[in-house]
């Protein structure tokens, strides 16, 4: 919802009678109050910040290997020391640094692979909800297909044969998550397409460009905010599935999953180095997750729980 | 009925169809498989000796209606890395994998229903919120890292359950876990929403005003009708599963479907591969349109729209 457009309605309508408050206002209303989405939403903030300039925030190398400081514990076990908080590697890479920059990586492919997915899933979910007819059955026949897939090994198998870079994953993974998109967006639009405002759109000569733009796009946004928070999360733990697999990013470059796979061998004797990026993975998907119901209930319409 | 029923077999005809040319092309996809499977150093000859050996120099679709041919009289080829046929190497992973997958599906219904319906019932107290938080970080934690934790934790420094093997069921325990935690989430939430808006219909009321009890109101009218979705979903939950075992199949060492392909696409032994994901692909086609039949069965308004 374009929040000038809404507000420039409800001004107008403000000096004849109406009292309650707007959807704009509403929407204020709720998310001052919600914990969970300035919670979540504030931890997102602050890890793409740190990511963004990892060069500046951390003195170390990612690939910068030391092999008299192996294997350096944590600042919380006794041996561990602040020049390495989170200790260093098998290789003495300083683990922070390599988690930063992991999260570069991470982050980046699931932000995009989610924008790349959420572009091409809501056009042709819109498409399929607009014009209905034989052309929603094709829509619907793609989305079957896609659905009947085993997700994780056609990524696997893609990323098998087209290589493990940062722009296959980014496609790898918009593949994957495009449909749900689609779904979502098809019904709506479909339940949007029957009302008032877009008959009296068609009624005013309207072209079609400009009915799915500026009636049903706009009615859209806020479903498509909600399912792309979630599959960030979902795309940030699938990159993560992968390059743990072996088959993602390729070491030494860092990267979540990578992290886990690295220190694998390790797990026994330095639990850390798979605890460590784990529970970063955990943390930043649930912080997007409670940001993703946050929107939600804020820009939910009225009296829906 | 029957219109309903033909009309899904000849859109589920099409879409497996649709699939197997998918799974076919999956790993030719980079346009030169022959040379793949010689390896770096192999000259032109014994490339082009590989693709004759394959039937790779033959025209893509006389090659895919090849294999689909064989494949409905139950000929799959055979592995290019140990000759063995695909058929059997499928039929001797198949057990392991529908039994991880049976058993993770019970534990997350066991969990998911009974805690969805306290949440309904108990709506916005901390019960709900708890349940909230449980399936939020279900959903949020990576399943292989999970997994690995269930192996420090109690395979290493308790040494309660095996972390490798197939042999009894006691080698599933930690396996099931892992996989039935991350997929219980959805279905409580499923149950949870469902059995809120159930509880606010008319019927309820009804049942409610006629004086019936609290009790017998939400256990025998109430909750048939909110499971409804969870029991189609489960069907589609068990087709899901069967082709996302892959990562937790290859760190408790499980001999499954998804181990296989696992190895298949790091080995390039595309005729295992493309056979797994079509029959991963034709069994969740099947698990759909079985989930389908029986929520028309169960629900008028969908079989007479």
């Amino acid at each position: 919802m374009a929040p000038n457009e809404t507000s420039a309605v409800a001004t107008a309508e403000n000096e004849f009678h109406v009292d309650a408050p707007t959807p704009w206002e509403v929407m204020k209303v709720r998310a001052r109050s919600h914990m969970g989405f300035w919670i979540g939403g504030g931890f997102v903030l602050i890890c793409v910040i740190v990511a963004a300039l990892a060069p500046w925030i951390t003195p170390f190398d990612p690939f910068d290997q030391d092999l008299d400081k192996r294997f350096v514990p944590p600042v919380w076990n006794e041996e561990g020391s602040w020049t390495h908080p989170l200790g260093t590697d098998q290789f003495g890479r300083d683990y922070l640094t390599r988690l930063i920059f992991g999260g570069q990586i991470s982050l980046a492919i699931g932000f995009l692979a989610a924008t790349v997915a959420a572009i091409v899933g809501s056009i042709i979910g819109m498409i399929g909800g607009y014009f209905g007819g034989r052309v929603d059955a094709v829509v619907m026949y793609v989305i079957n297909s896609k659905l009947a897939l085993p997700g994780l090994i056609v990524s696997l198998s893609l990323v098998a044969v087209f290589g493990g870079s940062f722009l296959v994953l980014v496609l790898v993974l918009a593949f994957a998550f495009w449909d749900a998109y689609a779904v979502a967006l098809r019904t709506i639009t479909m339940q949007i397409r029957t009302q008032d405002f877009v008959a009296a759109a068609e009624a005013a000569g309207a072209s079609r460009r400009r009915i799915i733009l500026s009636e049903i796009l706009p009615n859209l946004l806020n479903q498509v905010i909600v399912i792309f928070t979630l599959e960030v999360a979902l795309a940030i733990l699938i990159e993560a599935t992968l390059s743990f697999l072996g088959l993602g990013i390729q070491p030494p470059t860092p990267s979540w999953g990578g992290l886990v796979s690295e220190g694998r061998d390790q797990m026994f004797f330095n639990p850390y180095l798979v605890t460590i990026p784990g529970v970063t993975i955990f943390i930043v998907a649930i912080a997007i997750n409670m940001m993703g119901d946050g929107i939600r209930d804020i820009t939910a319409p009225e009296g829906r729980n | 009925m029957l219109n309903y029923f033909l009309n899904r077999l000849i859109v589920a005809i099409l879409v497996a169809i649709t699939v197997s040319i998918f799974a076919f092309s999956l790993l030719r996809l980079s346009g030169d498989l022959a040379s793949e499977l010689a390896g770096d150093d192999a000259s032109e000859a014994e490339i082009q000796a590989v693709a004759k050996a394959y039937g790779l120099d033959r025209p893509f679709h006389i090659q895919y209606l090849d294999w689909a041919g064989s494949a409905l009289s139950g000929d799959l080829g055979v592995s290019v890395f140990s000759n063995e046929p695909v058929f059997e190497i499928i039929t001797a992973a198949m057990p392991v994998t529908i039994k991880l997958a049976t058993y993770s599906l019970i534990l997350s219904l066991v969990i998911a229903i009974p805690l969805g319906i306290l949440a309904a019932v108990r709506r916005n107290t901390w019960i709900d919120r708890a349940a909230l938080v449980f399936a939020v970080s279900g959903q949020a934690i990576p399943n292989f890292w999970l997994g690995l934790m269930f192996i420090l934790v109690f395979g290493v420094m308790l040494a309660w359950l095996p972390i490798a093997g197939q042999e009894t069921w006691v080698h599933f325990v930690l396996p099931t876990l892992t996989i039935g935690l991350s997929s219980m989430p959805v279905k409580m939430r499923l149950t949870r929403a469902g059995m809120i808006e159930v509880m606010q219909s008319d019927f309820i009321r009804t049942a409610r005003a006629k004086g019936l009890n609290r009790t017998s109101v939400m256990y025998k009218h109430a909750l048939r009708n909110a499971i409804l979705p969870v029991v189609s979903i489960t069907m589609v939950s068990f087709g899901r599963l069967l082709g996302g075992t892959v990562v937790v199949e290859s760190i408790f060492a499980l001999n499954g479907i998804g181990f296989e392909a696992l190895q298949a696409i790091i080995r390039q032994d595309f005729p295992v591969v493309q056979s797994i994901v079509a029959m991963i692909a034709f069994i969740y086609i099947a698990l759909t349109i079985i989930s389908d039949l029986i929520n028309a069965q169960l629900d008028p308004r969908i079989r007479l729209n």
